[in-house]
């Protein structure tokens, strides 16, 4: 995982082209961009390393009132953890193995060998999402709702946010892999760069979420 | 003139729908902004007019409060949409996503925001936040009556707290959450286009004040709009789910006791809130602070006194105000180690506020300074920031503040440095802009008497309010008789209601100049004040793409004013060492 | 004509441009144009007019502005009650050295204001360049610090003696619990024990605001009151509730303002040095009532406050 963001940072640098000093690029910095001298890719990758910020900051407001009402109540009842979780952390994590290899393989040109392995991330995305789905069905089956404890409303708020976050990551993978690019402002490079990175992220964040409700329940 | 075939995006859309009202040209988005801040200031101050007279003649009848007088809760749910309108639809949009939209990319040279068709949709999500927010008028039992600041568990149990507390508050909660998601797509925006989209030699260190204040509130905004974002959520699903995030148990209200919530926390909601409402209160005078120096430099004639101290201190506010939330809390029943250093860090703040100010003088000393109302405004906000500002420092000592939180004395305190500044910071620059903006002048002389009403007058409404505050006045009171103490104070609710009479009045003195000048005022030349800045190289009003495909090259500073040597007293950034030369 | 509309600066039409609207290319000799001598002569001729009578009134109104401000404050005509408790003075004494501090500030800035706007008003004079000063810059920089955050910690001490200290052994216990919209004081009592309460007897309208419990016999010498009597001189040990939202416990005299948070009973302690009656005000939003939330705290003679406490104790032998 640690190794796939540098990646990222690597690409991201590249795209800056230098330190500030540098003047930014005005209407035509030939990186690559496919006929639109409008914006230069880098701005994509700037967008979403920022929505990033954003989103992680959302994430945290969470997460410290998850510590706070945790320490400060005294109703905390911890609840059986759905053992499905696991599997569908693994789930997550293989797919952040295969947009990397889906990403070698448009590098190296191989577009068919792409489309492949980015389907199969898409559907390993889908998988989690439906294997989430199927952790909250067992726990109403327990009896255990959003309104039972304050774990179980905080692990159903996370998960449903982590949930709807990563449902945008799926629409950008179908995004990337159906559209065509050749009136676009975004090169087909950059879009699954930027949209990978944010898998990534999600990926991340959602092993942090699990560390926290499994820890924390 | 570079040709591209780009999808749509450079080419001026030719219907009107296209083009005024689904537009994503960063122009006509930050004109939406605009005027939906205008509408939204002038609603704002409707309410506290109506405020204002039920304080001082609380038996008069009044329009919309079908019983005749107003009720204590209908002065409260006008406090609350007139505190949340004001700090959300105003002071967040229109220095901001206004001004910002519509000049940031021009100043960086620029053609438009970078994602232009995400601009649009973050100005549709505000105007929804603003229609929902302002439908709590409209539902059973009114607005809500918990103020901007929505404590729970007041803003949490529903009616039985209080009317306005059910489907009103609802819809607050739901309006601000709206509101967070328009402001952190606007802000994504701001920051991309300024770290990516700047002009050839458009270097950071070139870049005008106010684009760096654009930037830094922008920052502020990305990093605060999450966490009231998170809160609202967690509010939402305490009122309409049955969660217990922030209410505690136990809890009678009434002489009915609530049994469906145990456990929660009020406390944790004063923490996000002020989270964000902290920064927040910088993401309102932040543009204000960027416009002042500029304003102060051109009209000066002279550059910004400490460009790199400025442009510090900018990141400096940004940075400290995101550790200073607890000083809205010292009274909170907050642990008093931290108040200790919530305090300290606060009191710290107030330097970077008092290397600005410093520099706004030194910008002005031994300039050639020209009273535009522009410029007047600009000084005014100096003036403004400064008597906000030390009252600060008062409310920022914990021990002072035993006495003075939530009394008149804080009310003064942020009107004048959040509000009426910021307000100045907005009329500075509407004066500023406006022919760039309409490709007309407003009329300078009805612009002076706009400002020389409302100066006089908002210090005539605010000053009075620390004396209610230093004699104990607590703020959010429907009526002055409940209390003993407030009676001899009525003297003082008396003029403030007057001052505020006639200000307010006197803001309809702004909408004619403005309205009749953009119809009929004089036509604005490409740069009527002789200004630097990248947007004073384009037409007023600017073509479609702002540069006409000609993307300009930056050679210097922004504020080259009275350089010794040259013939003239300005020398805009386009202009290469050559022209500069030929002037001689 | 100047003399009528001179305050609102009407000669300001220097700026105006009624030049032809140009297309870029000869943007070049536009700025060559605006260089000519006559035209800069007549901006700053005109200029120099308006300039002065603006500058003057804007200058003047900040000076009456300051001394009007300046004076409000020296003359305290809206000011606080003086304060009835050693800890009181010492806020006050912190409030007083950052008026000063900040007084002065306030003239300063407000005045250096003034005179920069009428020394540098435009007189046809070129303005001097510069863009900075590091020295100035970095003095005032510290300055500020040493001032701001000094103060700060001064001001610590009250902060400190009120909150990071409990109450002192022997202090009066003294629970005050607000609700919409109104105050309830309990005693402990004789044995010195506050009973218990239970949510779902607590009842307004039939005399048992706080719910407590008759079961318990810690409860039976509670002595609940809407307001409050305590003696002078004595230490005060405040635990202060609230059923429903949250409140404020706020007495002007005492220069104390405590929340009411629900879920919390938060601990204050004061010793009124005054006898007399003090208006207690609710100073947090809790609703529609909250402006008529108040009650009153006694400070009376020890034997007027034991007479009291005994004729509360009898009337609930009577019950
Ligand atoms: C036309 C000038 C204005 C007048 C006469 C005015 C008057 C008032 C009054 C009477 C209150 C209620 C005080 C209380 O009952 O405690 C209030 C509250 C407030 N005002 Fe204004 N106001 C004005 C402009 C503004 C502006 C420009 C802002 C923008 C920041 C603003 C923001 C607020 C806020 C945030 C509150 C607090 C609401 C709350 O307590 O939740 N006001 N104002
Ligand atoms: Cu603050
Ligand atoms: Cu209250």
């Amino acid at each position: 995982m640690p190794g796939t963001i540098t990646d990222e940072i690597e690409i991201i640098d590249a795209g800056r082209g230098g330190g500030t000093n540098v003047p930014a690029g005005g209407d035509d910095d030939g990186e690559g961009s496919f006929g639109s001298p409008g914006i230069p890719q880098r701005a994509y990758f700037t967008v979403i390393q920022l929505g990033l910020a954003g989103i992680i900051m959302f994430f945290m407001a969470l997460t410290s009132s998850f510590l706070v009402r945790k320490g400060l109540g005294n109703d905390w009842v911890a609840f059986n953890f759905p053992r499905i979780l696991w599997l569908n952390t693994l789930i997550l994590l293989a797919s952040s193995i295969t947009i990397q290899i889906a990403r070698r393989h448009l590098r190296e040109d191989e577009k068919a060998a792409f489309k492949r392995w980015w389907s199969v991330t898409t559907s390993l995305g889908i998988l989690f999402l439906a294997g989430q789905f199927i952790a909250w069905r067992q726990l109403a089956r327990q009896g255990v709702f959003l309104v039972t404890n304050p774990s179980s409303s905080f692990f159903y708020v996370l998960t449903a946010a982590h949930g709807l976050h990563l449902f945008g990551g799926i629409l950008a993978l179908v995004y990337v892999s159906h559209r065509s690019w050749r009136r676009s402002r975004v090169s087909q490079a950059t879009a699954t760069d930027v949209a990978s990175i944010y898998w990534h992220c999600m990926d991340g964040l959602w092993v942090f979420l699990f560390a926290l409700l499994y820890l924390g329940r | 003139m570079v040709t591209h075939d780009s999808g749509g995006h450079h080419h001026p859309p030719t219907s009107f729908i296209r083009k005024y009202i689904f537009s994503t040209d960063h122009k006509v988005i930050g004109l939406q902004y605009y005027f939906l801040a205008l509408f939204s200031v002038f609603l704002g101050m409707a309410l506290s007019m109506l405020m204002r007279i039920h304080l001082v003649w609380p038996s008069a009848k009044m329009p919309f409060t079908p019983g005749g007088q107003m009720t204590p809760e209908q002065y409260l749910a006008l406090m609350t949409m007139h505190g949340s309108i004001m700090v959300f639809m105003v002071l967040t949009t229109a220095p901001q996503s206004g001004f910002g939209n519509y000049a940031l990319p021009i100043q960086i040279g620029a053609e438009d925001m970078a994602f232009p068709v995400l601009n649009m949709l973050s100005f549709w999500t505000t105007l929804l936040s603003l229609i929902v927010l302002v439908s709590a008028f409209f539902v059973n039992g009114g607005a809500p009556i918990s103020g901007w600041t929505a404590y729970p568990p007041l803003s949490a149990l529903g009616q039985i707290a209080g009317p306005g507390q059910g489907a009103g508050q609802t819809l607050w909660v739901v309006g601000v959450a709206i509101f967070c998601i328009g402001s952190l797509l606007g802000a994504l925006n701001f920051i991309t286009t300024t770290v990516d989209l700047r002009a050839k030699g458009m270097t950071l260190g070139r870049m005008p004040l106010t684009v760096w204040a654009w930037l830094v509130t922008a920052i502020l905004g990305l990093l605060a709009f999450g966490v009231l974002l998170a809160a609202c959520l967690l509010l939402l699903l305490d009122r309409i789910a049955g969660t217990s995030f922030f209410i505690p148990g136990g809890l009678v209200v009434t002489d009915t006791p609530i049994v469906s919530h145990t456990g929660g926390s009020p406390l944790l909601w004063q923490h996000l809130f002020w989270f964000f409402g902290h920064p927040e209160v910088y993401i309102a005078i932040l543009p204000g602070m960027g416009v002042a120096s500029h304003v102060l430099s051109t009209f000066s004639r002279k550059p910004v006194f400490g460009y790199k101290a400025m442009v510090g201190a900018l990141g400096a506010i940004g940075f400290l105000g995101f550790c200073v939330w607890g000083h809205h809390m010292f009274i909170s029943g907050m642990s008093p180690y931290s108040a200790f250093a919530f305090s300290l860090l606060t009191m710290t703040i107030g330097v970077p506020s008092a290397i600005k100010t410093f520099n706004w003088l030194g910008t002005l000393w031994g300039g050639r300074i020209q009273f535009t109302t522009a410029m007047m405004f600009g000084l005014g906000f100096v003036s403004l920031f400064v008597t906000g500002g030390l009252s600060g420092l008062f409310l920022a000592q914990p021990s002072i503040d035993l006495y003075l939180h939530d009394t008149y004395f804080v009310v003064a305190h942020f009107h004048l440095i959040m509000g009426v500044a910021a307000i100045f910071g907005i009329f500075a620059a509407t004066y500023f802009w406006f022919p760039k903006m309409f490709g007309r002048m407003l009329n300078e002389t009805i612009g002076k008497v706009h400002f020389w009403f409302t100066f006089v007058g908002v210090y005539s409404i605010f000053m009075p309010m620390h004396f209610l505050g230093l004699a104990g006045h607590p703020r959010r009171y429907a009526d002055t008789t409940g209390v003993n103490f407030l009676g001899p104070l009525h003297s003082v609710h008396y003029f403030i209601t007057l001052a505020a009479m006639i200000t307010i009045s006197a803001q309809l003195i702004f909408l004619f100049n403005f309205f009749y000048s953009m119809k009929a005022g004089q036509k604005a030349s490409e740069n009527p004040w002789n200004a630097t800045t990248l947007e004073w190289s384009i037409p007023s009003p600017p073509p479609f793409d702002n540069f006409a495909g000609r993307i300009p090259v930056v050679y210097r500073g922004p504020y080259e004013f009275s350089v010794p040597g040259a013939t003239d007293d300005y020398i805009p950034q386009h202009l290469t060492p050559e022209r500069v030369g030929k002037a001689h | 004509m100047m003399s009528s509309l001179w305050l609102f600066g009407a000669e300001s039409a220097w700026r105006v441009d009624t030049r032809r609207p140009s297309t870029r290319a000869d943007h070049l000799i536009r700025v060559v144009a605006a260089n000519r001598p006559e035209w800069r002569k007549m901006r700053r001729k005109s200029g120099e007019q308006g300039s002065a009578a603006v500058a003057f009134t804007l200058a003047t109104f900040l000076v009456i502005f300051t001394v009007v401000t300046v004076y409000l404050f020296l003359a305290k005509i809206w000011w606080f009650p003086p304060a009835i408790s050693d800890f009181g003075a010492q806020i006050d004494a912190q409030f007083h050295r950052t008026l000063i501090i900040t007084g002065i500030v306030f003239v300063l800035a407000q005045l250096g204001l003034a005179l920069a706007i009428f020394r540098s008003r435009d007189r046809g004079q070129k303005a001097s360049f510069f863009e900075g000063n590091a020295v100035i810059e970095f003095i005032w920089t510290l300055a500020t610090v040493i001032m701001f955050v000094g103060l700060g910690l001064y001001g610590e001490h009250a902060w400190a003696e009120a909150h990071f200290q409990g109450a002192a052994r022997g202090a009066l216990q003294l629970e005050v619990t607000g609700q919409q919209f109104a105050w309830n004081f309990r005693y402990a009592g004789p044995d010195g024990k506050f009973g218990g309460t239970k949510p779902e007897l607590v009842s307004a309208s039939s005399g048992n605001p706080l719910g407590l419990d008759p079961r318990d016999p810690a409860s039976k010498d509670d002595v609940v009151s809407p307001v409050a009597y305590v003696p002078v001189g004595q230490e005060v040990e405040l635990l202060i509730k609230t059923q429903d939202v949250t409140h404020s416990f706020y007495v002007r005299e005492l220069r104390l303002k405590q929340d009411a948070v629900p879920g919390m009973t938060i601990h204050m302690h004061f010793n009124a040095t005054v006898p007399g009656e003090y208006e207690l005000a609710c100073a947090e939003l809790c609703g529609l009532g909250h402006y008529r939330m108040r009650s009153f705290v006694s400070v009376v003679s020890r034997d007027e406050f034991d007479k009291w406490m005994g004729d509360q104790e009898a009337a609930l032998q009577q019950q």
